[in-house]
């Protein structure tokens, strides 16, 4: 175990390297100088344009100033934003809660519809119920998130007037109006979720089900429920979680045009902003902590896997 | 091809499959449109009429117009310009980029696939969108700029895949035979590996296109690709957006275009993998 958790961290450092380096040379392709754009009004003074390229270390070889970068990067200095001039971690700090409220409630949401979806599919086989279950999660898949958002808006504020049509509250300020103002988001992120889910706990399910252990429970007289729940269920959900680990990390980039749509202030509406205001820093401060968030689920997700399948764990 | 060729069986089991030959005619119907655009559009896609401002779907107005007194049903029509387009270049371009680089690293091992599969991780490691905002940010807002955002970032799926495949190609008997008759590496790989594993390359190419014009869609909707006032759906859904109260035709016809594409891009990718996978065949 503990040496297969070295090898799994001997491939993550190389790639979060890799990645931090990525990340820092998207400034290169930056057209124009970075310099003018935050000289702003004072864009035509030679003196404060050398005095910023000093700062920033834009003089210096493309390695040195990576170098420079990765250095304070890992002393938690994600840089300044060049737009309102505060620190693009205390940024990243402030939208975090708000991105991951709403990841939550789209993952709770997914799984809470995906798995017993796919679970009923898969019992289900090849009747109507399956064909339906299956028919819903390929729209699912197909539904541009933007557009199913505004479609609710259109339904749930605009005709019926139930819900707010964007906006937020935080959790801890009052949680019936947090709830409300994020409900439908988080419907709208999760039903791409739970389409995922389905297709896969239906696929592990029918795999499960065909297994030597199924036909020795139902001849030991096993009652069919018991059967589903405890020895196919159990044994599928194996895939099934550390995919569900995967997905929540995919949740952080749905988040991005959702948030946009019904003006969530989450990781998702900070990186639009930024690409806006041409606040390069906080583009790649959003990009690296959504990336860091990823690695990290994806190293859980084998750690879960491990630790559920009882044959991984004693290898 | 020999009327039992594997290539003639996937084709006739495809030809079988319904829901994937409603898709194939869905997505034929969507490349005409494009296509057909200046002849079949009622109007002038850009032509704005001040005395013809949101008015909603009529006889002469299918789908009404927009803001500007645009004919969105043009707009429409031209739109599936942009968004094949887009899906179109963009997966061929990660196509180009994936494959080759997949292949090198499959066959060549060593620290030359250590370093590719590093690369491919770190990419992977970026959602998607994420990816493709960020590097469009970069490029600055055009739909050329959009469409190499989506070509390089859904380029290392096609890595890590043919990377896959030709690992496992590589140790079979045709390509054990291939290089017994003292042919190079580049040439089993081209000629003798490629070819067995284009048919998961083609799903997932199928499937990516479908990806990347939700991608399209939604950075012309952040307003990094297309440039109005060139239509595209994922900027009519933006201006659409502020007029939800009044005017909701706006938003349904563009986003409903998008969906259908989408969906029936989804359907042919599913089964194209039923016909030209026997393993992965819907159980």
């Amino acid at each position: 175990m503990i040496s297969w958790f070295l090898r799994r961290l001997g491939q993550i450092l190389p790639t979060l390297l890799i990645l931090s380096f990525g990340i820092f040379a998207l400034q290169q392709l930056m057209p124009g100088d970075p310099a003018l754009i935050l000289a702003g009004e004072e864009r035509g003074d030679p003196a404060v344009l050398a005095q910023i390229r000093a700062e920033l270390m834009l003089d210096r070889p493309l390695l040195e100033q990576y170098g420079h970068w990765l250095w304070r990067l890992l002393h938690g200095d994600f840089g300044f934003s060049w737009r309102i001039r505060v620190p693009v971690g205390e940024l990243l700090l402030d939208k975090l809660p708000v991105t991951a409220q709403l990841a939550s409630m789209s993952f709770i949401i997914g799984v809470a519809i995906g798995v017993p979806a796919g679970v009923i599919s898969a019992v289900a086989k090849d009747k109507p119920l399956d064909w339906l279950m299956n028919a819903v999660a390929l729209f699912g898949i197909s539904m541009p998130n933007f557009w199913l958002g505004i479609m609710m808006i259109l339904l749930f504020s605009v005709q019926l007037g139930w819900l707010p049509p964007s906006g937020y509250v935080p959790l801890w300020e009052d949680p019936w109006q947090s709830l409300a103002t994020t409900i439908m988001p988080a419907f709208v992120l999760g039903t791409g979720v739970a389409s995922v889910l389905m297709r896969h706990t239906r696929a592990a399910m029918l795999g499960a089900l065909e297994q030597d252990y199924i036909r020795t429970a139902r001849a030991k007289g096993v009652v069919e429920r018991s059967v589903i729940a405890r020895h196919a269920l159990r044994n599928a959900l194996i895939p099934v979680v550390t995919l569900g680990t995967i997905e929540f990390g995919r949740l952080l980039a749905g988040a991005v045009l959702t948030e946009q749509i019904f003006s969530i202030p989450g990781f998702g509406k900070l990186v639009v902003d930024a690409v806006f205001n041409r606040d390069y820093p906080v583009v790649q401060g959003v990009v690296l902590a959504t990336a860091l968030i990823f690695v990290a689920l994806s190293l859980v997700a084998d750690i879960l896997y491990m630790l559920i399948n009882p044959r991984l764990r004693a290898a | 091809m020999s009327p039992s060729s594997p290539a003639r069986r996937a084709l006739a089991a495809l030809l079988r499959h319904r829901l994937a030959m409603f898709g194939l005619v869905v997505v034929v119907l969507f490349v005409a449109a494009a296509l057909l655009a200046p002849w079949i559009s009622p109007a002038d896609p850009l032509a704005t009429s001040w005395s013809a401002i949101r008015r909603a779907p009529s006889a002469a107005h299918w789908f009404g117009t927009d803001e500007n007194g645009r004919d969105v049903l043009s707009r429409v029509l031209w739109g599936a310009r942009a968004s094949l387009m887009a899906g179109v270049i963009a997966v061929g371009g990660a196509l180009l980029i994936g494959v080759p680089i997949g292949l090198v690293a499959g066959l060549a091992g060593g620290w030359v696939d250590a370093l590719i599969s590093r690369v491919a991780d770190a990419m992977l490691a970026v959602p998607f969108l994420i990816l493709a905002i960020a590097l469009a940010a970069f490029l600055g807002p055009a739909l050329e700029n959009a469409m190499l955002a989506i070509a390089i970032s859904a380029s290392p799926v096609f890595v890590r895949l043919a990377r896959g495949m030709a690992l496992e190609a590589n140790t079979t008997d045709y390509a054990e035979a291939a290089r017994a008759m003292g042919n190079p590496p580049w040439r089993t790989a081209l000629v003798h590996i490629l070819p067995n594993i284009a048919p998961p390359l083609l799903v997932q190419a199928t499937l990516s296109i479908a990806e990347a014009i939700i991608a399209e869609a939604s950075l012309s909707f952040l307003g990094l690709g297309q440039q109005p006032p060139a239509p595209s759906w994922g900027s009519m859904l933006n201006s659409a957006q502020r007029f939800i109260e009044n005017a909701p035709w706006l938003a349904i016809f563009p986003g409903m275009a998008i969906f259908t594409l989408v969906l029936a891009l989804n359907l042919l990718g599913d089964g194209l993998r039923d016909a030209l996978d026997p393993r992965s065949a819907r159980r």
